[in-house]
């Protein structure tokens, strides 16, 4: 199944194992920011309208 | 409705949820693809082996590291001139994705040229140039952290962007006038302006390139939805502080 | 404009001005220099140019921090951008203040540390000459950064963080020019390069300096 990479399999599984490992990274903390951005939103609205 | 009817806030987010799920699910997609299939299904290069399979994050990083930038620089400058928040939001959002599209590259392109040049990083004229972009993102996204009032932090960084571009532009120049004198001659194994990619690596990489396009568009809505979150309840709390 | 010009340098040349901190600061990353590579004759003679460069880029951005924080804090600054003068023009007198302490001390001084780094002795027309192109243009762009950073509290690092990166031209082309000086080679294509940054930012950052100026004092 895995390509035969020869002497630079180093080199190759590395430079995917860390752009891969980057975008993930990228992609978790985007969504999990945008989580918490969107439920302190949803908690402010709700607070304006019990006050009114 | 022109396109500046998305410069209002709730419209925004009404067509970032119309198009994210096809983004996202697009944008998945041609990742994948395009990384499965230049990593499994294209040959090694007669010369570099197997680092060839570098070129499907390489340049689709690399390219977005760009392009990012460009649209930092549009958003930027019709926040300047027009001041709409969510051209400034977008702006904001997209600085992290370029930041990260240029680390890639970075990383990418130094091990593709390990094999080449014996050692894990060179002081290659384009590598250099992506090594100063990065530090131009990390300015700029400093500088909105920095900053407390969101429109003063919005201005400045617009500035920023543009003073930073012509900066990037003319050290872009000046890198390659400095790498000559080092005769290396080499740069990273790039399709270049004249050298051509043979088709069995080109398709792959076009799928490649597109998956990351799509990623980063995807990304810069869902970030934009995120700051406009932020905006709005910082907004909601300040004035139940003052008592509205 | 002279009053302003007059008023920054004597404000610099005081006491506690700021004035020999530069220069001391250049002495200092030079004496350091041979600490850290070793004391071999050649090997100094070589990267005298580029640290003799950079030990005066980063003198340079070490003085910044004072160029407006100062004038923030007692309200100075808030009378310069409501005075009369336009503020590009105020600007571009504090950044020839900034040169005349800073920038011109350093290239006076730039021979003398050179001899410490065994420079080579046929070069120093092309150092002086390229730092005394190239220190304006620092001065000028490092202004752009001070008044980016003028209402950030302990803005030091975050201003060395944007303003190094802009430095990057200069300081290739500044480099290039003493090496091949130092080389014994024609150096007039980057000292013109140099040149042609200097007059551009001396005309152009100015604007973008007032633009963020009155931003950041809004």
């Amino acid at each position: 199944m895995m390509p035969e990479l020869g002497k630079y399999a180093v080199e190759v599984v590395s430079a995917y194992g860390v752009s891969l490992l980057l975008l993930a990274a990228l992609v978790g903390l985007t969504l999990y920011r945008g989580k918490y951005a969107r439920a302190a939103l949803r908690t402010a609205e709700r607070e304006v309208k019990t006050d009114s | 409705m022109s396109i500046w009817s998305y410069a209002n806030p709730v419209k925004f987010l009404a067509l970032s949820a119309r198009v994210q799920p096809a983004l996202w699910g697009a944008a998945a997609l041609c990742v994948s693809v395009g990384l499965i299939w230049g990593f499994f299904g294209t040959p090694d290069d007669a010369r570099q082996g197997s680092t060839v399979k570098i070129i499907y994050l390489h340049v689709p990083a690399a390219l977005m590291a760009i392009n990012a930038w460009f649209m930092m620089l549009v958003a930027s400058l019709i926040w300047l001139i027009r001041r709409h928040h969510v051209s400034a939001l977008a702006a904001k959002a997209a600085a992290p994705v370029g930041a990260i599209m240029t680390l890639i590259a970075l990383f990418t392109g130094a091990v593709w040229g390990q094999p080449m040049w014996g050692t894990w990083w060179a002081w290659d004229p384009r590598l250099t140039s992506f090594l100063i972009l990065f530090l131009f993102y990390l300015g700029y996204i400093a500088l909105w952290e920095a900053v407390e009032d969101p429109d003063t932090a919005a201005d400045l960084t617009s500035v920023l962007c543009l003073v930073g571009s012509v900066f990037a532009v003319l050290s872009r120049y000046a890198v390659n006038f400095w790498s000559q004198g080092l005769h290396q001659g080499t740069s990273v194994p790039v399709a270049t302006g004249g050298r051509t990619v043979a088709d069995v690596f080109f398709y792959p990489l076009v799928v490649s390139m597109l998956g990351f396009g799509l990623l980063f568009i995807a990304l810069v809505f869902y970030r934009t939805g995120t700051e406009i979150s932020l905006r709005r309840a910082a907004a909601l709390r300040a004035r139940a502080d003052r008592g509205l | 404009m002279r009053a302003l010009l007059l008023r920054d340098l004597r404000l610099a040349l005081r006491a506690g001005g700021g004035f020999g901190l530069a220069l001391a600061f250049f002495l200092i990353v030079v004496v350091l220099v041979p600490f850290s590579v070793g004391p071999q004759t050649a090997l100094l003679s070589v990267i005298a140019p580029g640290i003799l460069w950079l030990g005066a880029l980063l003198a340079c951005l070490l003085s910044l921090d004072r160029l407006l924080a100062l004038d923030f804090e007692d309200g100075t600054l808030d009378l310069m951008v409501t005075a009369p003068l336009p503020l590009e023009a105020a600007l571009s007198v504090k950044a020839l203040a900034h040169w005349l302490t800073t920038g011109l001390p350093l290239v006076l001084v730039a021979p003398v540390l050179g001899l410490m780094l065994n420079f080579a002795p046929g070069g120093y027309v092309w150092l002086v000459a390229s730092l005394a192109l190239g220190t304006p243009a620092l001065s000028v762009i490092g202004t752009f950064g001070a008044a980016l950073t003028v209402g950030i509290k302990r803005g030091g690092l975050l201003l060395s963080l944007l303003v190094l990166p802009l430095y990057v031209p200069t300081l290739i082309f500044g480099a290039e020019a003493a090496r091949r000086g130092a080389a014994g080679l024609d150096a007039t294509t980057p000292l013109l390069l140099l040149a042609g940054i200097t007059l551009a930012t001396i005309a152009c950052m100015p604007f973008a300096s007032a633009t963020v100026l009155r931003m950041g004092l809004r």
